[in-house]
């Protein structure tokens, strides 16, 4: 794999991003803030699970944050299912479970 | 600057986007054959679909001096019944016959069920019988990094050249697995899902420039067609030369698509070797 080939320094990178990256922190503040204030029963959503789970790898000190939260909300099944239901996909595994986890999990 | 979005659904755009693609400097598209946002309800209905990819779409784009190719199958999303599948599969050899046409794709996998296995494996069996280069799409979100492998696996037991093969749609946990086991890697530009033109700088700065390319898919969904020129701001943006976008949007599409008998580069673009 080639080194790490950004050419900004992070100085300039904090700059050229800092500002979008704050809103985007704000609108997954505002929305956890939003299910609180929303009628019970959303909050144990499998989605939210994995949300939760994904967030303390954000600040673990590991690199490779968006594989490894690309990874977390993967389905790591190997055989084909005998049939699909849906067409659609929701974002995270459903099976995944996602208990709340006390330390970050890599995979 | 020249280049090719290689992944575009034109048959959900209007004629302005065309205009507008050329005026941000496409010179050309390749055009899959995917899902329309519903089931049809019969084979015919492909076979219209493939008329309008192998004549309706190469007219409009020449109207703006864009070439314009395709790619023929029945999509992942409208293969799990089989037999209904099989009957469109039959139809695609006339139409490989079109001078625009340049394999068979999107195949792939969409929610890793069996009987979707049955239909790619026999699409890449058809494939292999005509000699056909491949572009597979990888299925979406939390599906993806099975489909993946499950796909990959498929085209290694069929004997697939890996280099005639492009695996689309690749992010950040699929990107190196491609790249390590020899296929071409492609890049979707959407706002909501798969990468956005941050991302895929930030891929091309981990994982290098060779065999890997962006688009836009821009279809009936979220989607930007100007995504992949938005990507070329991108580059520039964090001092990357210019060299970087030509690799990536004119040199490694036209290498690997010249693969392909049907594929005239355009603007008379060569195959350089070199690295940006
Ligand atoms: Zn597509």
């Amino acid at each position: 794999m080639p080194s790490p080939s950004c050419p900004l320094d992070a100085r300039k990178a904090v700059d050229l991003y800092f500002m979008e990256h704050r809103a985007k922190l704000l609108d997954i503040a505002a929305f956890l803030d939003r299910l609180d204030r929303a009628a019970a029963g959303a909050t144990d959503d499998v989605r939210l699970r994995a949300m939760r789970q994904a967030i303390p790898l954000l600040i673990d000190g590991e690199g490779d944050r968006a594989r490894r939260i690309l990874e977390l909300f993967s389905d790591h099944s190997a055989e084909p299912i005998p049939e699909a239901h849906t067409q659609a996909a929701i974002g995270v595994d459903p099976q995944g479970g996602y208990e709340a986890a006390a330390t970050p999990q890599t995979t | 600057m020249a280049y090719i979005d290689p992944h575009i659904h034109m048959v959900s755009r209007t004629t302005d986007d065309y205009r507008r693609m050329a005026e941000a400097g496409c010179v050309a598209i390749t055009e899959p054959a995917f899902w329309a946002g519903f089931d049809r309800s019969s084979p015919a209905a492909f076979a219209d679909y493939f008329r309008q990819l192998t004549q309706v779409e190469p007219r409009r784009a020449a109207t703006y001096g864009i070439d314009h190719y395709c790619w023929l199958c029945i999509n992942p999303k409208e293969a799990e019944d089989p037999g209904f599948a099989r009957e469109v599969i039959s139809l695609v050899p006339e139409f490989l016959k079109a001078d625009n046409v340049l394999g068979i794709g999107e195949i792939g996998l969409n929610k890793n069920s069996r009987n979707e296995m049955i239909i790619l494996e026999e699409q890449i069996e058809l494939a292999r019988q005509h000699g056909q280069m491949i572009l597979v799409h990888t299925p979406h979100l939390e599906d993806k990094l099975k489909g993946t492998r499950l796909t990959m696996d498929a085209l290694a037991n069929a004997g697939i050249e890996p280099g005639r093969v492009l695996i689309d749609h690749v992010e950040e946990h699929t990107v190196a697995e491609v790249l390590d086991r020899g296929f071409w890697a492609g890049m979707t530009l959407y706002p909501d899902s798969k990468c956005t033109p941050q991302r895929a700088v930030d891929i091309i700065e981990c994982y290098g420039n060779e065999r890997i390319w962006i688009n836009s898919a821009g279809d009936w969904g979220p989607s930007d067609p100007l995504s992949v020129p938005k990507c070329h701001s991108e580059m520039r943006r964090r001092g990357h030369a210019p060299s970087l976008a030509e690799k990536i949007s004119l040199h490694n599409p036209v290498a690997f698509l010249s693969q392909s008998p049907a594929f005239t580069p355009p603007c008379g673009v060569g195959l350089p070797a070199a690295s940006a």
